[in-house]
């Protein structure tokens, strides 16, 4: 995973609220054994004017020329302003992979789906969320500007756009984990023997638990 | 320790150590595995030359992508070269790495919300995760169940451990009686409906009260299964004697001694403590719900078949304005205009939220004697499982749907979302009994309205959405 300490890109808005993970990556990509190659699919529905499966070659595609995914400037860009509850749904963390591929770093919404939360941080990404309020005035400030950049500092926890800074929350460990790109598993396999000890536990305890 | 409530406790007995990055190591009591959203865990098992930390607790079987048609021929009823080789993958990752599989040709396959329960591989007061955000389904057991993306569900098979983040808590309480005829699905739509696609979000739900209590196990399923379309991951249901009825002679269950000292534990522990406080409750009457029908793209555009698509002047402020204007525009519907007889191109009768014996009983006692609309292109009927399918064959369930005009098929996701060759067409508006009426979900440009089996039985015989105790 790519570690992610500062970062600076096009804002791409979608100003509407519940993006789900179908919208961000239909089903049909889901086929894939791979964790890699979602970028071009992204928003697939919306993207396409035509209906597409994972092996239809892309040169024969027609593009939507209005969304905004296949619009410069924002077709270069890296950070998305959304409304609440951004990558609701189904848990496919092929939807995160999909942003990632497309080039997508930072994600900023008054809220998130839980488990979309969780597969952004384990593949480099950074969910920020910000209150309603801040959302409304960032909005308002990329409506002003085609091709309005941010930048963010996850060292200082600031997001910049146009001049003016955010603080936002971020816990301390996932920012660790954001600013390291290190592997969670590994890390936690330096617990073997606590887990041990409590499967042990749990096996007098509750020996159903464990089939054979 | 205080008074603590049921999520409080799993969360407790299962905490295995508190990791310097602020998450806590919960321990992973069960796994349940699928086609779609293990073969990336799996590849990078190999690669970091890891072993899975233990296999009887894990437990596969292809569901998401299974053509629903053909399924006496195995893998060669498989049409889909690139679905056949994703199933083929679970089959070779379970054997190499020795996880049980229940294969396509088994006739305990099904959808793995489905199985899990039925086997008794579910079992109240553990902690179960899947590759799927329908997982919460479990909780209806009073187990700690949810969602995981691929990158968890590698790390669960590498250390049995999940590093997880504590919810809150959030109690809703449904007092009085669902009046006969509505389900657990009218009362998860009605509670989506209240308190929105995201209100669920950063918590655990446990409903509870005395309606939830007179629920089955299946209703129970139905209900916790749809809290992630509340934005919540987990669904709690407490211990009784509905789960313990349920639960004792499945086959995975325990047995003789150990069923005994098993009951004992879970009657004394798996329950909110009577003073435990919430973060959050809400109390609602099951008497205010009527039959549920959702009218636009997220579960939560959701009102009473007797009720109309919003206006504009509904709208709590500019976004949701939006967000309706759009929703209306692709479901094709108009403001004010009334639910009840929108025509339905198809019906689906299926998914983890209502593909069980009691949803299949509940849509063929409206079907019995009828006939499918003509102006229905397709209605079908797919059984949670095959164990579900021969119980309903069993029961003549299967004769009742044929002869009205559904197609009874072979357990699996379906056209829940359309992975395999089960979807809608641009444009075709569908009654269905899955979870999700998200854009594109059930086929690119499809439209969907969510509603309980009884519904959408009836909507296949009228051809229309209808209120089924009119018909």
């Amino acid at each position: 995973m790519q570690p992610l300490i500062q970062h600076s890109g096009i804002i791409i808005p979608l100003n509407r609220a519940n993006i789900d993970t179908d919208m961000l990556l239909p089903k049909q990509y889901l086929k894939s054994l791979d964790a890699h190659g979602f970028g071009a699919f992204l928003f697939d529905d919306e993207r396409y004017l035509d209906p597409g499966e994972i092996d239809t070659p892309l040169a024969s595609r027609r593009e939507n020329p209005d969304f905004i995914l296949n619009r410069e400037p924002w077709r270069q860009g890296s950070v998305v302003l959304s409304q609440a509850n951004f990558g609701c749904g189904s848990s496919r963390e092929h939807a995160v992979w999909a942003l990632r591929d497309f080039g997508v770093k930072v994600l900023i919404a008054p809220s998130f789906g839980d488990i979309f939360t969780n597969n952004c941080f384990n593949n480099g990404l950074l969910p920020l969320c910000l209150p309603q309020a801040e959302i409304d005035r960032l909005f308002a400030l990329v409506e002003a500007e085609v091709g309005l950049q941010a930048h963010v500092d996850l060292t200082g926890k600031v997001l910049t756009v146009s001049g003016q800074n955010w603080h936002f929350e971020l816990e301390e460990g996932r920012r660790q984990r954001l600013i390291s790109g290190l592997d969670e598993i590994g890390e936690t396999l330096q617990y073997v023997e606590q887990i041990k000890k409590y499967e042990a536990c749990r096996q007098q305890q509750e020996p159903w638990i464990y089939r054979f | 320790m205080g008074a603590q409530t049921l999520y409080d406790k799993l969360w407790q007995r299962h905490s295995v150590a508190q990791m310097p990055d602020g998450s806590t190591l919960l321990y992973i009591d069960r796994h349940l595995l699928h086609e779609v959203t293990s073969p990336q865990a799996f590849s990078n098992l190999r690669q970091a030359e890891r072993q899975p930390w233990r296999l009887d607790t894990s437990l596969a079987t292809p569901d998401h992508n299974v053509p629903t048609l053909a399924r006496d021929l195995g893998m060669g009823g498989v049409a889909d070269p690139i679905a056949r080789r994703q199933i083929a993958a679970l089959e070779r990752n379970s054997a190499d790495f020795g996880i049980p599989l229940f294969a396509l040709d088994d006739a305990r396959q099904g959808i793995v919300h489905i199985v899990g329960p039925e086997q008794g591989f579910t079992l109240p007061g553990v902690t179960l995760v899947c590759g799927d955000s329908h997982t919460a389904t479990h909780g209806a057991f009073a187990a700690l169940a949810h969602g995981i993306g691929s990158s968890e569900v590698e790390h669960v098979l590498a250390t049995q451990t999940l590093r997880s983040r504590k919810l809150r808590n959030f109690r809703i309480q449904v007092s009085g009686r669902l009046a006969p005829g509505i389900t657990a699905k009218d009362l998860a739509l009605y509670i989506i409906g209240r308190i929105g696609a995201s209100g669920g979000s950063g918590h655990a739900l446990e409903f509870c009260g005395s309606a939830i209590e007179a629920l089955s196990m299946e209703g129970r399923m139905t209900l916790c299964n749809m809290s992630i379309e509340a934005g919540a991951r987990v669904g709690l249901v407490a211990y009784d004697e509905t789960t313990e009825r349920y639960v004792k002679d499945r086959p995975m269950a325990p047995t003789g001694e150990a069923w005994e000292q098993a009951v004992q534990l879970w009657r004394s522990t798996l329950h909110s403590d009577a003073d435990a406080s919430f973060d959050r409750s809400v109390e609602l009457d099951a008497g205010d719900v009527q039959p549920q029908v959702t009218w636009g793209t997220s579960p939560d555009m959701v009102t009473a078949i007797d009720g109309q698509v919003p206006d504009d002047g509904q709208a709590r402020d500019a976004i949701q304005r939006l967000d309706w204007q759009r929703a209306r525009n692709y479901m094709a519907l108009e403001p004010g205009q009334p639910l009840a007889g929108v025509p339905v191109d198809r019906v689906f009768i299926g998914s983890c939220t209502n593909a069980w014996i009691e949803d299949l009983r509940a849509a063929a006692a409206v079907v019995r004697g009828q006939r499918v609309h003509a102006r229905v292109r397709q209605a079908l009927v797919v059984p949670g499982s095959g164990l579900v399918r021969l119980q309903a064959e069993r029961e003549g369930l299967d004769r009742i749907f044929k002869s009205a005009g559904f197609e009874w098929r072979a357990p699996g996701c379906s056209m829940c979302l359309g992975m395999n060759a089960d979807r809608l067409n641009p444009g075709e508006r569908c009654a269905a009994t899955s979870n999700r009426n998200f854009e594109g979900r059930q086929g690119k440009g499809g439209r969907t309205h969510l509603m309980s089996p009884a519904m959408a039985a009836a909507a296949a015989v009228a051809g229309e959405l209808i209120d089924f105790r009119s018909l």
